[in-house]
């Protein structure tokens, strides 16, 4: 195993590099994108053209913006199952608020911030408050903002969808920060790339640079010992659940300013898409383990499977086949890297 | 040893009559102990006598329900482990004080990290932490190879070990240890206590809790015993033998009766001459020597 060695510290020298390799969290998705990679790009001949790879990172950056702070949720101990339909709740808000209130969107983006982050800050209050599973909190969250969307769209508006505010104030300034594109060569780009590479750049710098990034690994590796030495867990815990909210929003206005209505039945079952792009990028279910950058190579991965499958003129029925495979693959490559990793020698 | 400090200046952390309930549960009845500056107090006693209580009020973790509780003089009741810390009384926990998955530097620096840089650029010291971990290590007598390696993989009496240099390193007046050595064989518990011993050199007051009287013994400057909540006994090392602190602990004429029971012919030197069960082979240390 050892083979030649020829360092000065003789503990410390052999394996070190392969062994730091190794224990980078990314290290099993990266390797399943490369996989995923090579292999549509023999299965579809139409998916190694650059305009297929525009509309891949479009895929891939609507999972990846919430991917990422539901990584650093994960990595923090907790889940939010609401994650899904907070997208839109939030896209309503804004749509119903600005519709029924005023003739600014502005106003109604405003009101919708304030809003989905009270929803976050409820996940997260509760949570350390009563003391129960996140699982469960989320999940009454999850029913309950799902039957609120239906109901309160459906007492406003009389339909299930919301009204159009294509004719308001501010519609085209907000369509250009939340949903525009452009176009270099023939690659068509949409700006959630740039929200999402900006999320993964700021939360990357939070988790290894920064003193909430120290506590978030805490509080999800043994909360007990985090607290004794004086982090501020219960604190940590809700800035999380706030920062999924935040990101929440972003998606939401998103949705809103690319199609102008929204459908109030929609985000349903994403919350777990989010939550396989951070395993399959590395995170620990049990918390205190994984990365930012993972659960972007998480959601590419998504990405180009998801319009990998079309390209290759398959029944996209399979689509969750594939994923269902690959959330169990890659969790078995992980936990094998993990022991590998952490194997002392 | 060491304890002229103890006329002029009041003990570091002093408990009077402490009790606690939980709910209709008395974990602990009236426990009074002093803690001086480079002393050694340990605090004995069988699973369930109140160690973890009493403990968990001098961290902050609960507060007691009546009784004084006075850091250098000053009565206080803490809201929090931080109000503990930031009164100098650091506690390392048996299995609570690490975070496995994390390198060995985060954990060194959790809940106290250095930063540099203002505003959105405030960040972690890296460098600093990673220097600064290594050489607090080495202070200590710990040689580490790498301090990027997850704590996880350290043997318990070096995350113990770990976990005392951080306590050290940050300045504490007071170090509580909860059953450093429980886990440990022989050679690591003996490892553990001599960086206890280091602590103390240091002029930190430890406060020690363990099961294991030849353990305390072989450190420790006061002893206080609890039974079933309650305190039974109370003793300064120069006061006590360890034989006797053993009998005490085991509870006097119960160990008698087990010696009786035990031993197949009878013992000629003394009752306590045939090892109690609980006695491991560390008892082979002759604490006369240190005295």
């Amino acid at each position: 195993m050892t083979g030649l060695v020829l360092s000065a510290d003789e503990r410390l020298a052999p394996r070190s590099m392969v062994r730091r390799l190794l224990g980078r969290p990314e290290l099993g998705a990266v390797v399943g994108a490369a996989a995923v990679f090579v292999f549509f790009s023999f299965a579809a001949d139409s998916f190694l053209q650059w305009s297929s790879f525009g509309t891949v990172l479009y895929a891939s950056s609507t999972i990846g913006i919430m991917a990422v702070p539901v990584a650093l949720l994960m990595i923090g101990g907790e889940f939010d199952l609401s994650a899904g339909v907070m997208v839109t709740s939030s896209a309503l808000a804004s749509s119903m608020f600005s519709f029924q209130m005023t003739a600014n969107v502005w106003v109604g983006i405003g009101v919708s911030l304030l809003v989905t982050l009270a929803f976050g800050a409820f996940n997260g209050i509760m949570l350390v408050r009563t003391k129960l599973p996140s699982f469960i909190i989320t999940l009454g969250t999850f029913l309950m903002l799902t039957g609120l969307n239906l109901g309160l769209t459906k007492l406003i508006s009389g339909t299930v969808a919301t009204k159009s505010i294509g004719d308001m104030e501010g519609f085209p300034a907000a369509q250009d920060v939340f949903a525009s594109h452009w176009t270099i060569g023939s690659v068509d780009l949409q700006v959630t790339i740039l929200w999402w590479l900006g999320l993964v750049a700021v939360a990357t710098w939070v988790l290894l640079r920064t003193r909430a990034g120290n506590w978030i690994f805490a509080a999800g590796g043994n909360a007990d010992a985090a607290r004794a030495v004086g982090v501020p867990v219960a604190r940590t815990k809700v800035g999380l659940y706030m920062a999924v909210a935040f990101c929440a929003w972003i998606s939401g206005q998103h949705l809103l300013f690319s199609f102008d209505v929204v459908q109030s039945g929609e985000g349903v079952g994403n919350e777990f898409l989010y939550i396989i792009a951070a395993v399959i990028g590395g995170c620990l279910m049990t918390g205190g383990y994984g990365s930012a950058i993972g659960s972007a190579v998480g959601a590419f991965i998504f990405g180009m499977t998801n319009k990998g499958i079309v390209y290759a003129q398959w029944n996209p029925d399979w689509f969750k086949f594939f994923l269902g495979a690959m959330l169990l693959l890659a969790t078995l490559l992980n936990a094998w890297v993990r022991r590998r990793a952490e194997a002392t020698a | 040893m060491t304890s002229i400090l103890d006329k002029s200046a009041p003990p570091l952390v002093a408990l009077t009559d402490i009790s606690k309930s939980y709910g209709n549960v008395r974990a602990l009845r009236d426990v009074s102990l002093e803690v001086h500056a480079g002393e050694i107090t340990c605090v004995l006693g069988d699973n369930g006598a109140g160690k973890s209580t009493l403990i968990k009020i001098i961290a902050g973790l609960h507060p007691h329900d009546s009784g004084r509780y006075a850091v250098a003089g000053e009565q206080v009741r803490h809201a929090s482990p931080r109000d503990a810390l930031d009164r100098g009384i650091a506690t390392v926990y048996q299995d609570l004080a690490v975070v496995p998955l994390m390198p060995v530097w985060r954990n060194f620096f959790l809940g106290s990290e250095p930063t540099r840089g203002r505003g959105p650029l405030r960040r972690l010291d890296v460098g600093e932490m990673r220097r600064t971990t290594h050489a607090a290590l080495l202070r200590m007598g710990i040689d580490l190879r790498d301090v990027d390696q997850p704590i996880g993989t350290l043997s318990g009496g070096e995350r113990q070990c770990v976990a005392i240099a951080r306590a050290v390193h940050f300045g504490a007046r007071v170090l509580v240890l909860d059953e450093p050595t429980a886990a440990l064989g022989v050679k690591q518990s003996g490892m553990v206590l001599k960086y206890v011993a280091a602590a103390r050199d240091a002029g930190l007051g430890v406060v020690l809790i363990t099961h294991n009287p030849h353990h305390a013994y072989l450190v420790g400057d006061r002893f206080v015993l609890l039974k079933r909540g309650t305190m039974s006994g109370s003793h300064l090392k120069r006061d006590i033998t360890l034989d006797e602190l053993t009998r005490e602990m085991a509870g006097g004429s119960e160990l008698d009766e087990l010696t009786h029971e035990l031993s197949r012919t009878p013992a000629a030197d003394g009752p306590a001459a045939g090892d109690p069960p609980a006695a491991g082979a560390e008892a082979a240390t002759d604490p006369e020597t240190r005295a």
